[in-house]
C-alpha cells in the first residue's frame, strides 16, 4: 500500500506536470527546428508566433463563446484552432514575403536572418499586445479534470490524492497526434520528401526541381499549425499573458539544440527531457521515499537536489553538457 | 542644424529659468505605476492624492499659494524608467513626490533624485523593510507599514488559528524575500516551523516544480508572498489542482477580487491580511471617496490620501516647501499629542496651524510614524467565502 501512496505521489506531482508541459515544449520546438531545418536560422519570433496564434483563437473562441457554441466537455478552443492557425498562417506568411524573401534572395548570411527575426519579433509582440492586451486572459471552458485529487482519493482509500486536469490529457493527445502526422507528412508524402530534400541540400534539390518557394511557403504553414497549436494547449493548461510566451523562447530553444536542431524527433525528446530535468532535479523526494521505504529510515531533509531558484540553470547545464560531447544534439541534428 | 540646436538650447534655459521661478511654489508630483504589473490599481491611489490635495486648495491652499500637482508613471519594476520620470517631476518644479509604488524603484527614486536634490518623499505602498534603514537623510516616510510588521501580524494570525507547521513561497523580488524572512522569524519566535521555503519567479512557464517541493513538505497550509496576476496565482491554481494544499494564507499582494473571481471556491478555508483600519478615518475616506465616484476601499487609496495630506499639513507647519524643512515637521503632525484629524478636516488643520495648535492627523489609516520614516500600520484579517472577500477583524 505504501508503495502505491509512492507511486501515485510521484505521477501527481512529477510524472504528469513534466509529461504535459514536455509535451508543450516539444511542439513548439518542433516548430522551432523545422524553420532551423528548412529556412536554416533561429527563428527568434517564435514564441511571439505562438502568442499571436493563441491571441487569435481566443478571440474566435470568444466569439463562438458568444454565439453559443461550445464543444461539450472539451475546450470550446479546439473549435476555434483551425482558424486561428489560418490567421497565424497568414500572418507568418506575410512575414516571409516582407521580411525573409529579401533575405533569401540574397543568400544572406544566417545571423543576418537571425536579426531580423527579432525585429520581427518585436512587431509581433506589439500586434499581439494590441490584439488582446496585456492581462492575464483565462479561456478555457468545459470540464476541468478527467480525475480529480479529492475524488481519486476518496475513491483509492489512499493517502495521496491524483489529478489529471483535461488540458493535460488533450495537450498529450493532440501532441502524439499533431507528431504523427508531421511525420507521415515528411516521410511519405511528395510534398514532404521535397521539404527534406531542400533542408539536405538546397542545391541539389534546386536541381532536381523542386520549387523553393513552395517548400517554404508549406514550412511556414506547418510551423504555423505546430506554434498556434502549442501555444493553445500552453494557454488551456495555464492561462495565456503574453509575456509568459516571449519566456517560452528559451525553454523551447533548449529543447530543439538539446535534441539536435534541425531534427524533429529530436525536437520532442528534446523538450520532454528539459521539462522533466526542471521538474525532476528539483523536486524533493523526501515524501515519495517516506513512503517507499520503513518508517526508520525516513530521512529527515528533503531530499531536494537542487532548489527550484535552479530550474533554469538545470536546463543549460544540460544545454551545455549535450554541445559539449555532442555538438549535434542528442540526435543528430545540424551542429550550430 | 547648428540654429535649431541654439534655439533648442535657449528654450531650454528659459524653461529651467522658469522652473526656478516656481521652485517655492508648493507642487506635488505623483509618482505611481500608471503601466506595469499593478496598473490596475495606479489610478485609484493617485485619484486619492487629489481629493487631498483640491480639499487643501479649496481651504485656500498653503502658504498662501494653491498647490499644484503633476502625475508621472513609476512603472513600478523598472527602476531607470522611474528615475527618468523622478527626474522629469523634479524639472517641472515639484518640491515633493508621493510614491513612488513598489519597493524596488521607490528605492531607486530615493537614492538617484529625492536625496541628491534634497526633495522629500512619501510613499504610500512601498512595503520592503530594506527601506527603513535606506540612507535618505529624513527625507523619506511611507504611510503604509514595513512588510516586517505585516510578517509578525500574519504569524500571529496563524498562531491564534492554532496552525504551527506551514509551507511558505514567495515571488523572488524585494518585497516577497522581505516579507518571507520577517514572517520567518516572527513565526519561530511564536514557536512555529516553516517546513520548506521556495522562492519562484513571476511570469514564467511552469510552477509544477515549485508545487512540487511544497506538497513534498507534508506541512497543510501554503502561505503565498506573491501576486494574484503574477506566479502566486499560478502557484495556487496548480496547488489546487494537484490537490496538494486547500488552505491556503495570503498577505496583501495576493488579496484581490480578481484571485477570487479565478479561482473561486477554491479558496474557500484560506485567509489572510493586508493593510486596512476600522478608525472613524477609514468610514469617513470612503464617504469622501464615494462622493468623487472614488471606490475608497480600493487597496492603498486611503495611504495615498495620508501621504498626500501629511505633506501638505507639514510644508504649512514648516513655512516651507524645501524638503529638509517639511519633511522635520512630518512626525510631529502624524503623533500624538495634538487635536485628532480625520479626512474631510485638512481645512480645519490648516487653520490650527497657522494659530499654533499642535495637531495629530489620524487622517484614513489611523497613520503613526514610528521611527526610520515607518507607519506603525493597521491591518485588517480577512477570510476567502465562496466568491468573496470577508473582513474578520482589525488588527
Amino acid at each position: 500500500m505504501d508503495l502505491l501512496n509512492a507511486l501515485v505521489t510521484f505521477l501527481n506531482f512529477v510524472f504528469i506536470p513534466a509529461a504535459a508541459y514536455g509535451a508543450q515544449l516539444a511542439l513548439g520546438a518542433l516548430g522551432a527546428t523545422l524553420v532551423y531545418g528548412i529556412l536554416r536560422f533561429s527563428n527568434f519570433a517564435h514564441g511571439e508566433t505562438m502568442a499571436f496564434g493563441t491571441a487569435a483563437t481566443i478571440l474566435l473562441t470568444f466569439g463562438l463563446q458568444a454565439l453559443g457554441v461550445t464543444f461539450g466537455p472539451l475546450p470550446t478552443a479546439l473549435l476555434a484552432l483551425p482558424l486561428g492557425i489560418a490567421a497565424t498562417a497568414l500572418l507568418v506568411l506575410g512575414t516571409d514575403r516582407a521580411v525573409y524573401r529579401f533575405y533569401r534572395v540574397k543568400r544572406a548570411a544566417p545571423v543576418i536572418y537571425v536579426v531580423a527575426s527579432l525585429g520581427v519579433m518585436f512587431i509581433m509582440s506589439a500586434i499581439t499586445r494590441f490584439l488582446v492586451g496585456v492581462e492575464d486572459i483565462q479561456f478555457t471552458d468545459g470540464a476541468r479534470f478527467v480525475i480529480n485529487a479529492r475524488d481519486f482519493r476518496d475513491w483509492s482509500g489512499l493517502e495521496e490524492g491524483l489529478a489529471l486536469r483535461s488540458t493535460q490529457l488533450i495537450t498529450l493527445v493532440v501532441a502524439a497526434l499533431a507528431v504523427a502526422a508531421l511525420f507521415w507528412f515528411l516521410n511519405r508524402t511528395r510534398t514532404g520528401k521535397s521539404m527534406r530534400a531542400f533542408s539536405d541540400n538546397e542545391d541539389l534539390a534546386l536541381l532536381s526541381g523542386i520549387n523553393p518557394d513552395r517548400v517554404v511557403a508549406v514550412t511556414w504553414i506547418i510551423v504555423a499549425a505546430l506554434t498556434t497549436t502549442a501555444g493553445v494547449l500552453y494557454g488551456l493548461d495555464k492561462s495565456f499573458k503574453a509575456f509568459t510566451y516571449f519566456q517560452l523562447l528559451l525553454p523551447i530553444f533548449a529543447a530543439a539544440v538539446v535534441g539536435g536542431l534541425g531534427n524533429p524527433l529530436g525536437a520532442i525528446a528534446g523538450g520532454f527531457v528539459i521539462a522533466f530535468s526542471e521538474v525532476m532535479v528539483t523536486y524533493a523526494w523526501k515524501q515519495v521515499v517516506a513512503y517507499a521505504v520503513p518508517g526508520d529510515w525516513v530521512p529527515a531533509g528533503l531530499l531536494q537536489l537542487m532548489t527550484t531558484e535552479y530550474k533554469f540553470a538545470v536546463s543549460f547545464a544540460i544545454l551545455i553538457i549535450v554541445l559539449l560531447f555532442k555538438p549535434t544534439g542528442l540526435f543528430k541534428g545540424q551542429s550550430v | 542644424m547648428k540654429n535649431l540646436l541654439l534655439a533648442a538650447s535657449g528654450l531650454a534655459l528659459l524653461a529651467g529659468a522658469a522652473a526656478a521661478q516656481d521652485a517655492a511654489a508648493p507642487k506635488i508630483g505623483i509618482l505611481l505605476g500608471f503601466t506595469g504589473p499593478l496598473e490596475s490599481i495606479m489610478p485609484n491611489m493617485a485619484t486619492a492624492a487629489e481629493i487631498a490635495i483640491a480639499e487643501v486648495n479649496a481651504a485656500g491652499g498653503i502658504l498662501g499659494q494653491q498647490v499644484a500637482s503633476e502625475r508621472a508613471d513609476s512603472t513600478c519594476v523598472d527602476s531607470a524608467a522611474a528615475t527618468a520620470a523622478a527626474e522629469g517631476l523634479v524639472n517641472g518644479g515639484v518640491n515633493a513626490i508621493m510614491g513612488a509604488d513598489c519597493s524596488g524603484v521607490t528605492g531607486a527614486v530615493l537614492a538617484n533624485v529625492a536625496v541628491p536634490n534634497g526633495i522629500g518623499m512619501i510613499s504610500p505602498s512601498a512595503t520592503s523593510p530594506g527601506l527603513s534603514t535606506a540612507e535618505d537623510n529624513g527625507l523619506f516616510f511611507r504611510t503604509a507599514p514595513s512588510d516586517s510588521r505585516q510578517g509578525e501580524i500574519l504569524a500571529q494570525v496563524l498562531t491564534e488559528r492554532g496552525t504551527t507547521d506551514v509551507a511558505l513561497t514567495y515571488t523572488n523580488n524585494d518585497y516577497g524575500k522581505g516579507l518571507s524572512d520577517s514572517f520567518t522569524q516572527a513565526f519561530q519566535a511564536q514557536g512555529g516551523t516553516v517546513s520548506i521555503t521556495v522562492p519562484h519567479e513571476d511570469g514564467k512557464a511552469d510552477y509544477s516544480a515549485e508545487v512540487g517541493s511544497l506538497a513534498a513538505s507534508g506541512s497543510d497550509v501554503l502561505l503565498v508572498a506573491g501576486y494574484t496576476d503574477q506566479g502566486g496565482r499560478g502557484i495556487v491554481q496548480n496547488a489546487l489542482d494537484t490537490g496538494a494544499f486547500e488552505t491556503f494564507v495570503f498577505p496583501d499582494g495576493m488579496v484581490g477580487q480578481d484571485i477570487v473571481d479565478a479561482l473561486g471556491d477554491g479558496l474557500s478555508s484560506s485567509f489572510g491580511t493586508l493593510p486596512g483600519s476600522d478608525s472613524p478615518g477609514a468610514t469617513r475616506f470612503q464617504e469622501i471617496a464615494a462622493a468623487q465616484d472614488l471606490d475608497g476601499t480600493s487597496v492603498y487609496t486611503g495611504e495615498s490620501y495620508d501621504a498626500a495630506a501629511l505633506m501638505m499639513l507639514a510644508m504649512a507647519a514648516a513655512g516651507s516647501t524645501a524638503g529638509a524643512d517639511w519633511t522635520a515637521q512630518v512626525e510631529a503632525i502624524a503623533n500624538a499629542p495634538g487635536e485628532q484629524i480625520l479626512p474631510g478636516e485638512l481645512g480645519r488643520a490648516l487653520e490650527l496651524i497657522a494659530a499654533g495648535t499642535d495637531i495629530d492627523y489620524v487622517g484614513a489609516t489611523a497613520v503613526e510614524m514610528i521611527g526610520g520614516g515607518d507607519s506603525a500600520g493597521n491591518f485588517r484579517e480577512v477570510e476567502f467565502g465562496t466568491g468573496s472577500i470577508e473582513t474578520v477583524r482589525f488588527r
